[in-house]
């Protein structure tokens, strides 16, 4: 970190034993995993230094922000639209949610089977470790899975900033009319606790902002398809994680700089791997920061990650919202129309999911997929062996969770499926 | 020269040495509490031309020097090929994992599952089973398979243990319990069969294999012939060696 944040944490209110110990085993973590990596981009310094000021400059930024009145909108959820906190000039940052940090706190308060991710974002706060948190002005949940739904209820007792978007669990007419209530409904929210109204102008800024970093994410993923691919998968995880909770404009134009640079490495033939590496498109849960468990087996077995059919991947950044809108209204029924083509595994049914991950696959020339569920999330578990009985391509479903304990089976099951891929 | 195939599992290492397909020597001695020693103790003892390692700590020597490693599932699919070229599944039962595998017409590995993280309804699960039971691991696997209705529930090593203790706190004969957990194990070896492949020739291999009332309540249940073969403890070793030989020796 370049200076000492000590101060700025202590007013935050983090708890700053915990807090440099949790500092320094991510930053072990990042230098063994990330650091130790061959052939890495150049392109990646900046995100390298993102992660290094996790808590340091960025949170400093948003400390800045919050002084010139400007809201801090945490989020959980792809589904949350991200153009509206933008279009009144809030910050939007996805939450802490992918270590196993406090969870001895969070089963104080929800059923040890309860998944990773919900634990996690409850210790993080409960252990006083996340300055994201504390920083929010209002933190914004939504009805995806009943495991979330009920956790938010106690995380508003906690937290008393809670606010519930419900998700339809189905996409008929009347579903999407209550999604386009809902986007109705959190403007109105945003513009209540901003001050500020939404304007046409304002919408369309926020839109074509929010656009280009989709489009910056999206030619990255192509770049991840040729052979040998120029950026490893841990590392563009890493950018896909970072998009959640970077200043949107910066980070576009750092992914555009990292995308010039590697379509430079495609043009000479340069990649992460050698020629003819099995590549992997990993389906299924989301990765939140600092979840590089799975990326980390595969590349550390003989292959390479190619893509993620995730919330932290392609489910982010495939849809652009319509930008050719005339009205304020207009652009919340676009956006809202935007957001339910997301092919969350909460949906039921949910067909679209199978087509776009083998269209994916395609795009993507992998070998394989290895659907990952976090233990716990029934609706990805349970998609995971619709899958299996409708693709034709090599596939192996994995359940794991943040914990090193299967880390052994783990490695075993992956080096073996790797194996069947040569 | 030879070639040797080394298997580090989480209770014995196995090693066999190999020259044109031909088994030369073999070697089996407990995993300890320090493998790599262990592990390059053989490797100096045979001082072979090429190794391979495999098993649970296959990546041990990798660390330590140039030794290729392939998994305990392509190992055990080579050597089982090798030795019954008709072999189209595998179940592989050693001491923390249980693993089937289903091969193509080539001896390829098809499809695979391998229970996730705990050692239940493992070898090290029947070892503590025995010892609560007062049986040597000789004397479980030979127990004569008898009619009875008596069920163990549990699975987990943990929870079994104390339902084994239950039961002989009332008085039940330690025989039937023996039986009983056998089935268990069998139940859950062929519900994972059923998702993988029930396709003959069937081979059981792995520390387990030499258990004959376990392979005997699965013939039973699946009404099919299965194959231990001679070396079966070894074949996750002997698979290393041959792909030893086939991949260097040319």
């Amino acid at each position: 970190m370049t200076k000492d944040y000590t101060p700025l944490w202590k007013e935050i209110g983090l708890d700053l034993a915990k807090h440099d110990g949790l500092l320094s085993v991510l930053s072990d973590a990042y230098k063994n995993i990330y650091l130790s990596q061959k052939n890495r981009p150049e392109g990646m310094k900046y995100f390298d230094f993102v992660i290094s000021e996790v808590h340091g400059l960025r949170i400093e930024e948003l400390y800045e922000a919050k002084k010139e009145k400007r809201k801090i909108i945490g989020t959980f959820c792809v589904y949350v639209p991200e153009e509206l906190i933008l279009a009144v000039d809030g910050v939007f940052v996805g939450l802490c949610a992918g270590a196993e940090v406090g969870f001895e706190e969070a089963e104080k308060y929800v059923p040890r089977n309860t998944c990773a991710l919900i634990k996690a974002f409850m210790g993080f706060k409960l252990s006083g470790l996340c300055p994201y948190v504390e920083l929010t002005d209002l933190i914004v949940g939504e009805t995806t899975c009943d495991g979330k739904k009920k956790a938010y209820e106690i995380f508003d007792e906690i937290t008393k900033k809670m606010y519930v978007m419900e998700i339809p669990n189905m996409k008929n007419e009347m579903d999407r009319e209550l999604w386009h209530k809902e986007v109705i409904k959190f403007k109105d929210k945003l513009e209540e606790i901003s001050g500020k109204e939404i304007t046409l102008d304002s919408l369309k800024r926020a839109t074509e902002t929010v656009n280009q970093k989709r489009l910056a994410l999206q030619r990255l993923s192509k770049l991840r398809a040729y052979d040998p691919p120029p950026i490893s998968g841990l590392d563009a995880l890493l950018v896909n994680q970072i998009s959640f909770y970077d200043d949107p404009v910066r980070f576009t134009m750092k992914v555009n700089e990292l995308c010039d640079e590697l379509e430079q490495r495609v043009r000479e033939g340069k990649g992460v791997v050698p020629k003819g590496t099995p590549k992997i498109l990993i389906s299924g849960s989301p990765f939140a920061i600092p979840n590089w468990k799975l990326h980390a087996i595969i590349e550390n077995s003989g292959a390479v990650a190619v893509g993620e059919e995730s919330c932290v991947g392609n489910r982010n950044f495939r849809e652009l919202t319509d930008e050719s809108f005339n009205s304020v209204e207009e652009g919340i029924e676009k956006i809202a129309s935007r957001y339910i083509k997301i092919d969350c595994a909460c949906f039921t049914p949910n067909n679209e999911r199978i087509d776009n991950l083998k269209s994916l696959f395609n795009e993507l020339k992998a070998d394989g997929v290895i659907h990952y569920s976090l233990q716990f999330c029934t609706p990805y578990m349970i998609e995971a062996f619709k899958i299996e009985k409708k693709v034709d391509f090599p596939y192996m479903r994995i359940e794991t969770d943040y914990s090193m304990e299967d880390f052994g089976q783990l490695k075993t099951r992956v080096e073996a499926f790797i194996e069947t891929l040569k | 020269m030879s070639f040797l195939g080394i298997d580090i599992g989480s209770r014995y290492i196995k090693a066999v040495s190999i020259e044109k397909g031909k088994i030369l020597e073999r070697t089996v001695v407990e995993t300890s509490y320090d493998p790599l020693k262990k592990s390059i103790e053989i490797l100096k003892s045979y001082n072979p031309r090429r190794t391979v390692a495999t098993g649970y700590g296959r990546h041990l020597l990798s660390f330590n020097g140039r030794t290729p490693t392939i998994t305990e599932i392509k190992a055990f699919a080579i050597g089982a090929k090798y030795l019954i070229p008709s072999c189209k599944t595998i179940i592989d039962i050693g001491g923390q994992d249980t693993k089937i595998i289903s091969l193509d017409e080539k001896g390829n590995v098809k499809k695979f599952e391998m229970n996730d993280r705990c050692a239940a309804g493992t070898g090290r699960f029947l070892e503590i089973m025995a010892s609560a039971l007062g049986y040597s691991i000789d004397e479980f696997g030979n127990i004569d398979d008898i009619e009875g209705t008596l069920q163990i529930s549990s699975m987990c090593t943990v929870f079994a243990e104390s339902e084994v203790i239950s039961l002989i706190a009332k008085g039940v004969n330690r025989k039937e319990i023996a039986v009983a957990i056998h089935k268990a194990i069998a139940k859950r070896v062929i519900s994972m069969l059923k998702k993988v492949s029930l396709e003959e020739e069937i081979v059981f291999a792995g520390g387990c294999a030499g258990n004959t009332l376990l392979k005997n309540i699965i013939e039973r249940e699946i009404n099919k012939k299965i194959i231990v073969p001679k070396n079966h403890h070894i074949l996750g070793a002997l698979g290393a060696a041959i792909h030893a030989e086939n991949y260097f020796g040319g």
